[in-house]
C-alpha cells in the first residue's frame, strides 16, 4: 500500500469539508508581517561529516562558560553537577521527562518525585509542594493565578526587585485574564516600600529573594503588611543555592514559595530546559496547580506512590480545573533531586557557603578598581556593580578579553538611562582565584 | 414550617421566607462517594438558576453544585472546609452549603417536591 498522506485531492477534500479556499486563508489571524512570503533560503542537504562540519564551526562561535572566567547569572547560574546525576538519570526506567499518563505503573518515577517534593518543601521551609512546573518565571505567573483564587481577589504587585524576565512572564499571563498587574519600577537600591501599596484588594504580592540586583531583605514585616491586609506574599527564588545558607522564605511567613531549580543539577543549556519549584502552605494545596505525588500503601498494607489530588486537575475538573498545567519538569526534577540528595543538608550548606565566601572575595576585589562601586550592602552570589560607563560597553570589552564579566542590567530592561551603568555580577563554587585574578585585570584594563 | 423542594441535578433546598438553605441530597451523596473537599462561594456573590454556586469533590470525581435559584448568597457553611465527610454523614442537615436570599421567589415552581424527587430517581437509578 502507498502511503500518500497529503495528495492534492485530500488537500481539496478538507479544505472543501471545512469551507476554507486554500491554506493560506487558514492563517488570516497571523499578522501578515510575521508570515513568511517564501520558503526560507536554507542550503542543500549535505552528508553527516558535512553538517558535523559546520555545526562545529557554528560551536566555535560561542564562548562557553566552562571554558573561560564566567560571571553570569541573572536567573541562570553556572555550578558543578556531579557526574552520577548524568548517569543515573539516563537509566531506562527514569529517562523520560513526561508525566506517566498510567502513574502507578511507574513507582520509581513516582517515588523520586514524592523524594522530590519533600526536598522543595524543606529548603523552602514549606508544608507541601508539588512535583515541579515548567521553570521558575511560569511557577511565579502560576502563584499569582493562585493567590487570587484563594483571596477572591485581582490585584497583585510585583516587586522592583523581581527578575524582568518573570514579571514579564506575570504580565503576559495577565493580558488576556480578568486579573490586575501592578508592577512597581526597576528597584536596585533596594529601597522601595512594597508593603505600604497593599490594600483590601491585592491578592498577593511578589517579591525576589535574594532580588534581582542581589539584595537580601528579611520578608518577615512584608508578611506581616500583607496578611494584614488578607493578601499573601509570593517569595520567588532564582538562584536556589541561596537557600542552603539564608533564611527560608517558610521561616519568614511566605503562603507561596516558587524557585527556578537550574542551579542544582540542571546544567546551563541557552535558557533551558529548565525546572519551577513550587511550595505553599497544606490549608492552600486544593488551590495549588500541578501534580502531586503522595504516598500510601497498598490493600496488603504495603508502601507505595500514587498522583493524588487529582480532581483538581484538567482530566477530571476539566475547565474548572485548577490551572492548566497538566505536565511537569520530570526529568530535571529528577536531577535536581539526585543532586541534592548526593550534597545532603551538610553539603547543601557547605554548597551554599562556598558560593557566597566566592561572591564575597570577588565584589572586595571589583569594589577596589577605580570607578566602580558595588551597590549592595548584603548579597548571595551575585551583587551589582555600578559602573563608570555602559554596562554593555565594558561587557563587550571584557568579551573580547575572555572574560564572561556578568550581565549588564540593561540587557533585560533596555532604555531605561538609570539602568545603564549597573551591571549584574555573579560567583560560585567554581570560581578559580584565577578566574578572579583575569577578571579584576581586564576591568582595570578596560575602564582605564 | 420549611418547604424543601429538589433539583434535577441531586439539589434540594429548604425556603424559609425569603431565604433557601441548599444542600446535595442523600442520592448524590452516596453516588459521589467519600466527599474529601468543598469549594464554596463568597459571601455577597450572586448566583443565577441553574448557575455553578459550589463545587464538590469526592475521591471519584469533582463535580458543580448548581442554584436550584437565583440569589445572593448569604451564608455558607465553613464547617465543610474543615469536615467535608459531613456532606456523606448527613446531607439533609449538617452538610448544608450555602443559604441564599432568593431573587425571584416564582423560580421555585419548577422545582420537584419530595414525591416527585423521589419518583424521579427510582426512573434515573
Amino acid at each position: 500500500m502507498r502511503y500518500l498522506p497529503l495528495t492534492p485531492e485530500d488537500r481539496s477534500a478538507m479544505l472543501a469539508a471545512i469551507g476554507a479556499r486554500s491554506i493560506d486563508e487558514l492563517f488570516i489571524d497571523v499578522p501578515k508581517s510575521a508570515r513568511l512570503a517564501a520558503l526560507v533560503d536554507l542550503p542543500p542537504h549535505q552528508g553527516e561529516i558535512e553538517v558535523e562540519r559546520a555545526f562545529q564551526d557554528f560551536a566555535r562561535a560561542n564562548l562557553s562558560p566552562f571554558s573561560t572566567p564566567c560571571f553570569l547569572g541573572a536567573g541562570a547560574y553556572r555550578h558543578h553537577i556531579p557526574a552520577a546525576v548524568d548517569a543515573l538519570i539516563q537509566r531506562g526506567e527514569f529517562l523520560t521527562s513526561y508525566t506517566p499518563y498510567q502513574p502507578e505503573i511507574s513507582q520509581g518515577t513516582l517515588q523520586a518525585l514524592f523524594e522530590f517534593q519533600t526536598l522543595v518543601a524543606l529548603i523552602t521551609g514549606m508544608e507541601v509542594a508539588n512535583a515541579s512546573m515548567y521553570d521558575g518565571a511560569s511557577a511565579t505567573a502560576e502563584a499569582v493565578l493562585m493567590a487570587n483564587r484563594v483571596t477572591r481577589r485581582e490585584k497583585s504587585i510585583l516587586s522592583g526587585g523581581l527578575h524582568p524576565h518573570y514579571r514579564e512572564t506575570v504580565e503576559t499571563y495577565a493580558r488576556y485574564g480578568d486579573f490586575v498587574i501592578e508592577s512597581l519600577p526597576p528597584d536596585p537600591e533596594a529601597k522601595e516600600d512594597v508593603a505600604s501599596r497593599i490594600d483590601g484588594d491585592t491578592a498577593c504580592v511578589v517579591v525576589q529573594y535574594p532580588g534581582f540586583f542581589g539584595h537580601l531583605r528579611d520578608l518577615a514585616p512584608l508578611a506581616e503588611a500583607a496578611h494584614a491586609k488578607g493578601a499573601l506574599l509570593v517569595v520567588v527564588v532564582t538562584e536556589v543555592v541561596a537557600l542552603g545558607l539564608v533564611e527560608t522564605p517558610g521561616a519568614m511567613g511566605a503562603d507561596i514559595v516558587v524557585a527556578e531549580g537550574q542551579s542544582i543539577g540542571v546544567p546551563l543549556g541557552f535558557g533551558g530546559p529548565y525546572l519551577g519549584l513550587f511550595a505553599t502552605r497544606e490549608r492552600f494545596v486544593r488551590q495549588m496547580p500541578g501534580r502531586l505525588a503522595g504516598a500510601t500503601v497498598d490493600a496488603d498494607g504495603r508502601p507505595g506512590y500514587v498522583l493524588t489530588l487529582s480532581t483538581r486537575e484538567q482530566h477530571i475538573r476539566r475547565e474548572k480545573a485548577t490551572s492548566n498545567i497538566c505536565t511537569n519538569s520530570g526529568l530535571c526534577a529528577l536531577a535536581f533531586t539526585i543532586h541534592l540528595t548526593l550534597l545532603g543538608e551538610a553539603g547543601f550548606a557547605r554548597l551554599a557557603r562556598l558560593n557566597h565566601e566566592a561572591a564575597c572575595a570577588l565584589a572586595d576585589r571589583l569594589a577596589r578598581v577605580k570607578g566602580v562601586r558595588v551597590i549592595n550592602d548584603s548579597f548571595f552570589n551575585e551583587f551589582t556593580l555600578a559602573l563608570p560607563r555602559p554596562a554593555i560597553e565594558v561587557v563587550d570589552a571584557l568579551v573580547d578579553a575572555g572574560v564572561l564579566a556578568g550581565v549588564p542590567v540593561a540587557r533585560l530592561s533596555p532604555n531605561q538611562p538609570l539602568l545603564e551603568r549597573l551591571l549584574l555580577v555573579a560567583a560560585s563554587e567554581l570560581t578559580t582565584e584565577a578566574d578572579m585574578d583575569v577578571y579584576v585585570a581586564a576591568l582595570a584594563g578596560v575602564l582605564a | 414550617m420549611a418547604t424543601r423542594k429538589f433539583t434535577r441535578d441531586h439539589e434540594w433546598i429548604d425556603i424559609d421566607g425569603d431565604v433557601a438553605t441548599v444542600g446535595i441530597t442523600d442520592y448524590a451523596q452516596e453516588q459521589l462517594g467519600d466527599v474529601v473537599y468543598v469549594e464554596l462561594p463568597a459571601v455577597g456573590k450572586r448566583v443565577t438558576r441553574g448557575g455553578e454556586a459550589a463545587v464538590v469533590e469526592s475521591v471519584k470525581a469533582a463535580s458543580e453544585v448548581y442554584a436550584p435559584v437565583g440569589g445572593t448568597v448569604v451564608a455558607v457553611n465553613d464547617g465543610l472546609t474543615a469536615e467535608p465527610a459531613t456532606v456523606n454523614a448527613d446531607p439533609f442537615g449538617a452538610g448544608w452549603f450555602l443559604r441564599l436570599k432568593l431573587a425571584d421567589p416564582s423560580e421555585l415552581d419548577g422545582l420537584m417536591d419530595e414525591a416527585a424527587y423521589r419518583a424521579f430517581v427510582a426512573e434515573t437509578a
